[in-house]
């Protein structure tokens, strides 16, 4: 048996779109019927072949079926169900359609979730009489756990109920109401009766109260999938070649952009490097820039160790790195997943053990009614939190879709999958794994020689208010009087620690909390760490005070933004002025000023001196600097 | 990134998954315009060169200018080439149907090559829309120590994450095309200026769609001498690509049979 169709696309008219739809709901209520009318309603079945079905429908001893078309295989037929997800492709009056059908029955939700991972829209199908049904509901989950929002719904079978609309009013209001607690608005819901081709390719007048959209109308309106090109670049590394001279990475552009220049950040180790070349074949080297979907290689400026499963993006947007991953999964395999089992999680290309840390919520989606979270059963969506033996370069999947997912692999086989609902650089994982190592000195060791204590000195302030200028000043008279002063300044640390970070809020953070970090280490064996940063949120400098705890002392340098922008030593405030600053601080007014500081210096009417003074004097009244008996004497 | 460009890039995607995840790789090359896009597409993947054999199992019954094009592209495009001959007819299942036991020679010489040189993955250029069953196939699709298909049990597949850890003993099919149709592989194939068989053109009223062997192949009417007239004539045809493939038509299930036993 041969199914062939209209080619769905020519070179001549590429122009129409492309969109991949998927028919699911619960056994029996009519998806294979509906894909069959679909295609004899646009012209799409080939010659003969109602004929066969005819054949084969009467050798059967059955009335005409239409699931025939599809269910090809003999288990399919015999059993009258459709096992597996088969791929078809018709047309629409503007677009090409590849019609997914997937199966109904709770058994073969893999391949049902094969089939709808990748659609861009979906067609929800429902029986009249039934109404909607536990797999109706967990289809429904389903849809908006992969990520499909164009969900059309059809009511079939209203033959069976004298195509009331009453009836159909109840099942609409029913399943619009659990779509949208989904967060998926259903683009229509269509009353029809598959066999008898009521209301999927015209109106009839069985449903006249009708005047919504037809089957064909409802999906000749989905659109295919948002594209990726607008996000930040991720490239997963598939391999590293080296057929020739050239040391190729391959790997395929799953968002964003880049073009041979570019500054890259190889992930999750944060290499720093240039792309020399993008390669090809029969021609070599390529120009211009290559987007999101594109399978290329690439050469880099200088010899690094680069591997499968790495991610590459553009510096200062890059994934994080990170062993500690949140996610929300759908299980399929037959045992249940329970906390403490070690499990294998395939992200991208990257490929690493991991153990599932905490079971945090588990719901069957069917009846949504929510469980004790100590396992996730077959068919049923969890959260869990995972530790991996591995990092992985990830993003939130509300942030990048196709590096925020990941699948969980049992003996081989592919058991489960869903999204990375947070991505937690801050914790580390497997943390009976590290042992810190502590200083042999003793504390007060380095107090007696450099005669002060630990401490983080946490200068914040808009840019240009003096901060770097004051640090600098009190890090030489520290110095000069004996001390371990070490400036942190926030934009040297970015032309190297952080360079894998940007200016978007959550790298801000990460920026802020690594300086922290780094202070509050330096601060614990006795050193004064010296940090300036715009530091702009209130949030994050908390949190780097949670870190060093109670050596932290923080100095708002509170210049008025007039001020600030007059003197604008980097010529930052310009650059803004004219648009080629986009997330600078002082213009945009997104610094939130501290309320409650240890000092506060106002460099209008402050000279450097007077200011360092100032902070000496804080640091000696909060016990930072230890007063020199000599110096004690000569004040009697 | 125009239609082409997508389906190639997937295509790319999937054979440098299958090298970079299976020991020991071939590709089967049946001298047919789909494998040789299959062939053009690994030598874009791998930046020229098909780093893994290119393995054809000969009935010894192909048209006489397909074993010409073998020859000479075998060598301009540098393959690996492993030329391994099927077993006689009568170590075939008596019970099929006369093509499809034909056909079936071609399973049973897979079999022997398996064996013989234990490939753990097979990458088979095959897709959706030429066959029914075809269309319910995994991108990376096991099968059993014996070759079978399993399509009561195949393992969940999504987001381009593949199962690629066959059990001993067994192996994997690739199917790096299984998104194409027969249209996309007219159009790639003039884009790209790829070489193809002369049978595929009209002569005298009449052209192969599909190509397979001698006895079970038949041409169909068409007068679409070049590819822009096959593009054409796809367009508004209803003939399924499969009518001259006489196998398809002996009993309903004859193809089913045959694949779950291990045909292409």
């Amino acid at each position: 048996m041969t199914i062939a169709v209209p080619p769905a696309s020519l070179a001549a008219d590429a122009v129409r779109p492309l969109v991949r739809i998927v028919i699911v709901g619960h056994v029996d209520h009519g998806k294979s019927t509906l894909v069959g009318r679909l295609l004899h309603e646009t012209g799409s079945l080939p010659e003969g072949k109602l004929e066969m079905l005819k054949a084969v429908s009467a050798r059967r001893g059955m009335p005409f079926e239409w699931s025939f078309l599809l269910d090809a295989l003999q288990t399919e037929r015999d059993q009258g169900i459709t096992i597996d997800t088969t791929q078809i492709r018709f047309r629409t009056p503007s677009r090409d359609v590849v019609l997914i059908d997937a199966p109904g029955h709770a058994e073969f939700l893999r391949n049902m979730i094969t089939g709808a991972s990748q659609a861009d829209g979906a067609v929800l199908i429902i029986d009249a009489l039934e109404g909607v049904r536990d797999q109706t509901r967990r289809h429904g989950y389903l849809l908006q756990l992969l990520g499909i929002k164009q969900v059309a719904v059809v009511v079939n079978k209203m033959d069976r109920v004298e195509f009331s609309a009453a009836r159909f009013g109840d099942i609409s209001n029913e399943i619009t109401a659990h779509l949208t607690s989904l967060g998926i608005t259903p683009t229509a819901v269509i009353p029809i009766s598959a066999r008898e081709g009521d209301g999927v390719a015209a109106r009839t007048d069985n449903i006249a109260w009708y005047d919504g959209p037809t089957v064909v109308e409802a999906i000749d309106k989905l659109t295919p999938a948002q594209p990726l090109d607008a996000l930040p670049l991720r490239l997963a590394v598939q391999a590293i070649y080296k057929f020739d001279d050239r040391r190729i990475v391959a790997g395929r552009i799953e968002s964003g952009h880049l073009r041979a220049g570019d500054d890259i950040v190889i992930m999750p180790a944060g290499k720093i490097a240039k792309i020399k070349t993008v390669e090809g074949w029969p021609v070599t080297p390529l120009a211009g820039a290559f987007g999101a979907g594109r399978s290329v290689g690439i050469t880099l400026d200088r010899e690094l160790f680069v591997e499968r499963g790495d991610v590459i993006g553009h510096a200062g947007n890059a994934p994080r790195d990170t062993r500690r991953l949140r996610a929300r999964i759908f299980w399929l395999h037959d045992q249940p997943l329970t906390a403490g089992v070690s499990v294998l999680v395939r992200l991208g290309t990257r490929e690493t053990r991991a153990n599932v840390v905490a079971i945090e919520k588990a719901v069957d989606p069917g009846d949504l009614a929510s469980e004790a979270a100590t396992e996730i059963k077959r068919n049923h969506v969890g959260e869990i939190d995972l530790s991996l033996s591995q990092p992985v370069a990830a993003d939130p999947a509300d942030n990048n879709p196709r590096t925020g997912r990941l699948v969980i692999e049992i003996n081989g086989r592919i058991a489960g999958g869903g999204l990375v609902l947070s991505v937690d650089s801050g914790q580390r994982a497997a943390t009976a794994d590290i042992v810190p190592v502590e200083s042999a000195l003793l504390p007060g060791e380095r107090a007696a020689r450099y005669r002060h204590n630990g401490a983080v000195l946490w200068f914040t302030g808009l840019p240009g208010s003096g901060k770097t200028t004051i640090a600098r000043a009190l890090e030489r008279r520290l110095f000069d009087r004996g001390g371990s002063p070490i400036l942190l300044d926030g934009d040297t640390l970015r032309a190297g620690l952080n360079s894998d970070l940007g200016f978007s809020p959550a790298d801000r953070a990460e920026n802020i909390r690594r300086l922290g970090e780094i202070a509050a280490h330096l601060a614990a064996n006795g050193h004064i760490a010296i940090v300036a940063a715009v530091s702009p949120g209130l949030a994050d400098r908390a949190a780097a005070r949670r870190i060093a705890g109670d050596r932290f002392r923080e100095i708002h340098v509170a210049t008025s933004a007039e001020v600030c922008e007059q003197r604008d030593p980097k010529g930052h405030y310009a650059k803004a002025r004219s648009g080629g600053l986009p997330n600078f601080t002082g213009i945009g007014n997104d610094y939130q000023p501290p309320t409650a500081s240890e000092l506060v210096l106002d460099t209008a009417g402050l000279s450097v001196g007077e200011a360092v003074a100032q902070v000496e004097t804080m640091l000696a009244q909060t016990d930072v600097l230890i007063e020199d008996p000599a110096d004690l004497a000569a004040h009697i | 990134m125009d239609h082409l460009d997508a389906l190639e890039a997937q295509s790319i995607y999937i054979l440098r998954e299958a090298f970079a995840r299976l020991k020991k790789l071939a590709l089967l090359w049946s001298l047919g315009k789909d494998s040789n896009v299959m062939i053009w597409l690994a030598r874009k993947a791998f930046f020229g060169r098909v780093p893994f054999p290119a393995l054809h199992v000969d009935t010894g019954k192909k048209f006489p200018e397909m074993y010409a094009f073998r020859d000479i592209y075998a060598k301009e495009w540098d393959l690996d080439l492993r030329v391994d001959p099927c077993p006689p007819i009568d170590s075939v299942d008596p019970t099929l149907p006369p093509a499809a036991r034909s056909a079936a020679r071609k399973t049973e010489g897979l079999k022997l090559a398996l064996a013989k040189y234990g490939f753990d993955g097979l990458i088979a250029g095959i897709r959706r829309d030429e066959e029914a069953t075809r269309a319910k196939e995994r991108v990376f699709s096991p099968r059993g120590v014996e070759g079978g298909w399993d399509v009561r049990d195949q393992p969940a597949e999504f987001w381009d994450q593949f199962n690629a850890s066959p059990p001993p003993g067994a192996h994997l099919r690739i199917h790096p095309i299984l998104h194409w149709t027969e249209a996309d592989i007219w159009a790639y194939t003039k884009r790209e200026g790829i070489p193809i068989i002369p049978l595929y053109l009209s002569q005298n009223g009449k052209r192969y769609r599909s190509l397979g062997d001698q006895d079970i192949t038949f041409p169909v009417n068409s007068n679409a001498a070049s590819i822009d007239e096959i593009l054409l004539e796809l367009e508004t045809t209803k003939v399924p690509e499969r009518a001259g493939r006489a196998l398809d038509h002996e009993t309903e299930d004859a193809f089913e049979r045959l694949r779950v036993a291990g045909y292409l």
